[in-house]
């Protein structure tokens, strides 16, 4: 049924999409950027009527609910001010001791709020659209967080959207920190590629088998690397299990942000 | 050739891919995504032409891809051999029957994963996989065999209602008319 002209449009397709796969990473972002960029108005139209129904549920809610929420929010604020002049005091005095050390100075980062506009339609990959981008001043491999914890990393960034690879995501790995001031544990953040279906959980891998790990214990950014400043929350350790006859050991980790429900995302402008 | 189906087809792989990334309705009831567009590629590839089923594989694939950690172009090949492959052997298949749309569905949907998973794995990107990754498949599986039926009882409606109809050839026969008074 197909025609000798059929088969040389068949064989000049395949020819492409070959060429396409062989195409270096940055190319490919901008390239995938650009097609992406045909779904704007129906991301822009989803986004206006989430927006307009969210608006619209407002308005349902009771004069006496709202008054209890604006109190609510008032202590809250209040609290937070008290804790935001503590931490600048604290900043300050951190900033002097290491100047006195002679230690690099922290960089304060600068937090911009992104919606989430869609997510990865296949279901072997973790990762997502936000809508901000380089008008935004965002750049690759910013880190992105809810106020929960660590949720990934920028990746590919457009002039008004961009893709974020989120945990679990075998493309994101990330140097963690387990334990307090005692008994400190690295390791390293890695896809539960064993049990993938376990949402919210991930891998923390390459840990020492000393066995100073426990259950329970919370999981933090290390800092090393230089994509993620150190002392995000990415979640609390659930069990421990031992890898390559007891050389090391390997925890599972439930993830202290909820990537299921992502709606708005922080990301983390230096 | 009327252009319109092709282009029903086209808008249509278009919105199923956005609902796909916008919509996770699926993805929380059933724990993995359903892709539309083989269900679209068993209707395009029994209804229409060779350029139709290009069309579908290459916009949808790389339209899928765009939104997706897939290397561009990796669910192009996929869609084009299963579009392929029934539109070659179109005049075996039963095209107006359930089961004949049910099974070929299911077939597509289990196939384009496959393919865009080997092609993946080929390119040197690793997927997430596990056992679960089976009943993802299974999952995309049984909703594009679902969703097979229901393209083309909406596609075809569309195509009656927007398209001229061959006339039909009438009962009446000159030769049996009833001639009243003289002639």
């Amino acid at each position: 049924m197909l025609k000798k002209s059929h088969y040389i449009i068949l064989i000049f397709v395949v020819v492409l999409v070959l060429v396409l796969l062989q195409l270096p990473g940055g190319t490919i972002g901008k390239l995938k950027l650009a097609i992406s960029g045909l779904f704007l108005p129906l991301f822009g139209l989803s986004n206006s009527t989430h927006e307009w129904l969210g608006q619209a549920k407002e308005g349902l809610v009771p004069r006496h609910e709202l008054l209890r929420q604006i109190d609510q929010l008032r202590l809250e604020n209040q609290q937070l001010q008290l804790r935001l002049q503590q931490e600048a005091q604290i900043w300050g005095e951190n900033a002097r001791l290491r100047g006195e050390v002679g230690w690099q100075r922290q960089i304060r980062w600068r937090p911009v709020l992104a919606r989430v506009i869609a997510r990865d339609p296949a279901n072997w990959w973790r990762s997502l659209e936000i809508d901000r981008g380089l008008k935004d001043g965002l750049r690759a491999n910013l880190p992105v967080l809810t106020s929960d914890g660590l949720v990934g990393r920028v990746q590919n960034v457009g002039e008004t959207r961009s893709s974020v690879v989120l945990l679990g995501d075998p493309n994101l790995r990330v140097a963690a920190l387990v334990g307090g001031s005692t008994n400190v544990e690295t390791g390293i953040i890695a896809a539960n590629v064993s049990a993938p279906q376990e949402e919210g959980m991930i891998d923390l891998d390459l840990l020492s088998g000393a066995n100073l790990v426990r259950p329970g214990q919370s999981v933090v950014t290390w800092g090393a690397g230089g994509v993620f400043p150190a002392g995000i929350p990415i979640g609390k350790i659930v069990d421990i299990r031992p890898k390559e006859y007891g050389l090391s050991t390997e925890a599972r980790v439930k993830l202290a942000a909820d990537l299921s429900a992502l709606e708005e995302v922080w990301v983390m402008l230096p | 050739m009327s252009w319109r189906p092709t282009l029903f087809v086209l808008a249509a792989a278009f919105l199923a891919v956005f609902l796909e990334a916008s919509f996770g309705f699926f993805r929380n009831l059933f724990g993995a995504q359903i892709d539309l567009l083989p269900a679209l590629m068993v209707y395009t590839a029994l209804t229409l032409g060779f350029t139709s089923i290009l069309l579908l594989a290459v916009c949808g694939g790389l339209w899928f891809d765009s939104l997706s950690l897939n290397p561009l172009g990796a669910s192009v090949l996929p869609l084009l051999v299963i579009g392929i492959l029934i539109y070659q052997s179109r005049e075996l298949l039963m095209r107006e029957h359930l089961p004949a749309q049910l099974i070929l569905g299911v077939a597509a949907g289990a196939a384009q994963p496959l393919g865009t998973l080997f092609i993946c794995l080929n390119a040197g990107v690793r997927p997430l996989l596990g056992w679960v990754s089976l009943w993802h498949w299974i999952v995309m599986a049984v909703g594009s065999g679902a969703a097979t039926p229901l393209c083309f009882i909406l596609f075809d409606r569309l195509r009656r209602a927007l398209e001229y109809q061959p006339a039909t050839q009438t009962s009446f026969r000159p030769d049996r008319e009833i001639k009243r008074g003289k002639s």
